[in-house]
């Protein structure tokens, strides 16, 4: 439909295209994708309209459903409809104390567990990959082509293993991951950007499952990380789980089924956010096993049964005030970040710590993604020249070796700022030593046994020497990802060996080949999905040009032209209406063919135009 | 890029000295950094991206190093050819290391009787003395040129951090049970 789209004769150049990116707030609870339009951040809803997708994956009989669909069966089918999938990222079955909080057939895989599903075992990798593959198509539909690349955001205090697996999450999903982003500074990008702040803020940032507390200094356009701390197990759900056990109790109930628990677990979340307007509310609910039951919580008793969770996040805020040498009155703002924190008593307490009322301003609900999109922007070189920020981030824990008695040797400390490059040099223990086990742990305890490990590898070839007397230099690499690498050399001979600390949670070769056969399974849908996705954008376009004519040069057609033409907008709105990518096209082309002869008489009148008002040079 | 032959004052653009206006090494960090951050290479070839990691690890490094006063008292002392933590060499005077270890005895003491006030009057005088031995350095250093003799005053600098830290520590632990 080339021909109606007539631009004036000396209008200005298109603009530079700009790239595709966004950025991606992959949630414990929900789960939102942002893009930056017209130099403005701006979340992309579904098709609905709603921007929060439900970081909940089922997987039915029929297929894989995403979201508020998985949401609505959850309490029917909690085994095959996984929730708050981001407390498992990196996780071993033995990392998690609260397992039995979820209904799942758990299986104990090597590093990270995996979950029995309708469709198979399922690792948390996958699915996040779904959550992240949906997020995806969302963006695509909206900004019309695929997507170029995206900004996904994690908890700062994640760590390495739990970094990895969100890089391979968004892998699988088919994108091109340009930064892991830590939370916090997400949010402090979005904020200070929006509102031209200088001074150390800190962000509280309570999310369904992680607690992270950053100290940031802003000043000309630098962004600088000071300090991070939280829990990375501990959010909103715990909120939800305190007034779970709150119900059980006070109605002394036995024990429940997997459709009963998640069904209370439900009502235990709206009761949390109804007392966030009210001073009391209802718990209704009718169990599976002829229970009916009828009970108040008040805020009163909701804060009670809370309280030590909300002193449990302020522990970190203190030390990572300490790591950063201030006192709460250094702070010049507090950022509240994440669903959880529009809880009165979170406000109130942080309040209380810092002596002045939080930052509310920032809907805590976007305030990340918004962030990861301007990032996002800025990394595909979206930004205009001066209009330029730079961000300093930091790790959260120390990272660090095994030595002899099993202690940790912490190399690079926490908070250091990335990207960051140390070395130690270690030597051998025993005469003609010739090989070395280096074990990276991570982590501020002293003993390996406290810390998490990493990676294991072994230095070989080492040339028989005295005890003490080989050098082998380890270097610890931390990219702007905050994902490490690490090499050893023995310095006399430059014997090398390194390791990504890739394998950490144990993916097998098998795994991952499994995984590859998977997505290209996905690839035909991720197809369908792109080729429907162009034909949205085509027909869009055509319609778009077909009206802004007719509102012009309406006048060259007779009324049975008119009539076809307005036949053929109809099909095409049907069929943009429907999900088959091959009909819209169909109608689009319908319609190409219906103004042909229109958009003929219109360049015929327009070269008229242009040559009755300009001299004859201005046109050849 | 940045030439990484240089050396960390060279590479702000500073004069090799103790006493450091830290002001402008911030701004000399942060405009460094403003040019071979990763970020600014995210859509460039490999080759620019891995450049670009090392450079802003470099200049990471340099930042560090030059920060905190013990590690730059230690660098400035490497420059000239002198170890200050040699392993042959780091006993420090009998006098010192017992006014230390009575310190370190008054502070465990007020630990167990939860004795903030104590413990805070400690980490006080450990300050005193911190600020008292960078003036010393600072005069060894970058006044008489005197590195061989800095060494001890190093050393005790590093002690007395590493006390002041702990300190803050335990009166941290001592506020958050509080």
């Amino acid at each position: 439909m080339a021909l109606l789209q007539i631009s004036e004769p000396d209008a200005p150049e298109a603009p530079r295209e700009r790239r595709r990116a966004i950025g991606i707030d992959l949630g414990t609870t929900n789960s939102l994708v942002a893009t930056v339009r017209n130099g403005i951040p701006v979340v992309l809803p579904d098709d609905h309209g709603r921007p929060l997708l439900p970081s909940i994956v089922r997987y039915g009989e029929d297929g894989v459903t995403v979201g508020h669909a998985a949401q609505a069966l959850q309490a029917r089918d909690p085994q095959n409809t996984i929730v708050s999938v981001k407390r498992l990222m990196g996780r071993g079955l033995s990392d998690l104390s609260d397992a039995r909080r979820f209904p799942y057939r758990f299986i104990d895989d090597p590093g990270m567990v995996r979950i029995g599903t309708r469709a198979g075992p399922r690792s948390p990798v996958e699915v996040s990959a779904d959550i992240l593959r949906s997020l995806r198509h969302r963006a695509e539909l909206a900004l019309g082509g695929p997507v170029e690349g995206a900004v996904v955001t994690v908890p700062a205090y994640f760590d390495d293993a739990q970094r990895q697996a969100t890089k391979d999450a968004a892998r699988l999903a088919g994108l091109e991951v340009l930064r892991l982003l830590n939370e916090p500074t997400a949010a402090a990008i979005a904020y200070g950007l929006d509102n031209a702040a200088e001074g150390t803020y800190a962000v509280y940032d309570l999310g369904g499952g992680t607690f992270d507390i950053s100290i940031l200094r802003l000043s000309r356009g630098v962004f600088e990380v000071l300090a991070t701390n939280g829990d990375s197990a501990l959010g909103g759900d715990d909120f939800d789980h305190r007034v779970y056990c709150w119900i059980i109790e006070a109605a002394a109930l036995p024990p429940l089924s997997p459709e009963d628990t998640r069904l209370l677990m439900v009502k235990a979340r709206e009761a949390k956010e109804n007392l966030t307007l009210h001073p009391a509310a209802p718990v209704v609910a009718n169990l599976a096993n002829g229970t009916k039951l009828d009970l108040t919580i008040t805020a009163e008793g909701f804060t009670e049964i809370t309280q030590n969770l909300i002193a449990k996040t302020l522990a970190p805020v203190k030390r990572a005030l300490r790591d950063a040498k201030l006192q709460p009155s250094d702070i010049t703002g507090v950022v509240m970040v994440g669903g959880a924190t529009r809880m009165p008593q979170v406000q109130k307490a942080v309040g209380d710590f810092f002596g002045q009322p939080p930052l509310t301003n920032l809907n805590p609900d976007q305030v990340v993604a918004l962030g990861a999109a301007i990032q996002a922007d800025a990394l595909v070189g979206n930004k205009a020249a001066g209009d330029e920020w730079l961000l300093l981030d930091v790790i959260p824990l120390s990272l660090g070796l095994e030595t002899m008695g099993g202690l940790a040797e912490k190399i690079v400390p926490r908070n250091s700022t990335i990207p960051v490059t140390r070395a130690q040099e270690f030597t051998t223990f025993k005469n003609g030593q010739s090989a070395m086990s280096i074990h990276v742990v991570q982590g501020e305890r002293e003993r390996v046994a406290d810390c998490r490990s990493l990676a294991r590898f072994d230095l070989r070839g080492i040339p028989p020497m005295a005890a003490g007397a080989a050098r082998i230099r380890v270097t610890f690499q931390v990219d702007a990802d905050g994902l490490l690498s690490v090499s050893a050399r023995e310095l006399a001979t430059g014997i090398e060996s390194s390791v990504s600390v890739k394998p950490s949670y144990g993916l097998t070769d098998a795994e991952v080949a499994r995984m590859l056969q998977d997505s290209f399974a996905h690839a035909s849908d991720d197809m369908a999905a792109r080729a429907w996705a162009e034909a949205v954008v085509e027909a869009d376009q055509l319609v778009d040009a077909t009206q802004s004519a007719l509102a012009a040069d309406g006048e060259l057609l007779t009324s049975a032209e008119r009539a076809s033409i307005d036949a053929a907008l109809a099909v095409v709105a049907q069929a943009r209406a429907g999900t088959d990518h091959r009909a819209l096209a169909v109608a689009s082309a319908a319609l190409n063919h219906a103004t042909a002869e229109f958009a003929a008489r219109r360049m015929d009148r327009s070269v008229a135009h242009a040559l009755s008002g300009k001299r004859i040079d201005a046109v050849a | 890029m940045i030439d990484f032959s240089r050396n960390h004052f060279e590479l702000f653009g500073l004069p090799a000295r103790f006493r450091c206006d830290t002001a402008a090494l911030d701004r000399a960090y942060r405009t460094l950094q403003t040019e071979v951050h990763p970020d600014r290479f995210a859509a460039a070839a490999d080759s620019d991206r891995r450049v670009a990691l090392q450079s802003s690890a470099r200049v990471n490094e340099a930042y560090r190093a030059l920060k905190d006063p013990v590690s730059r008292a230690q660098y400035l002392l490497a420059l000239h050819g002198v170890d200050a933590m040699a392993e042959t060499d780091t006993a420090l005077s009998i006098d010192f290391l017992e006014r230390q270890l009575e310190r370190r005895e008054a502070a465990a003491d007020a630990v167990a009787a939860r004795d903030a006030r104590t413990l805070d009057a400690i980490a006080t005088s450990v300050r005193a003395e911190i600020v008292d031995r960078e003036a010393i350095l600072a005069d060894l250093i970058d006044g008489a040129g005197a590195y061989e003799s800095a060494r001890a005053a190093v050393r005790e600098l590093r002690f007395l951090t590493k006390l002041a830290a702990d300190l803050d520590d335990s009166l941290g632990e001592l506020e958050d049970v509080a």
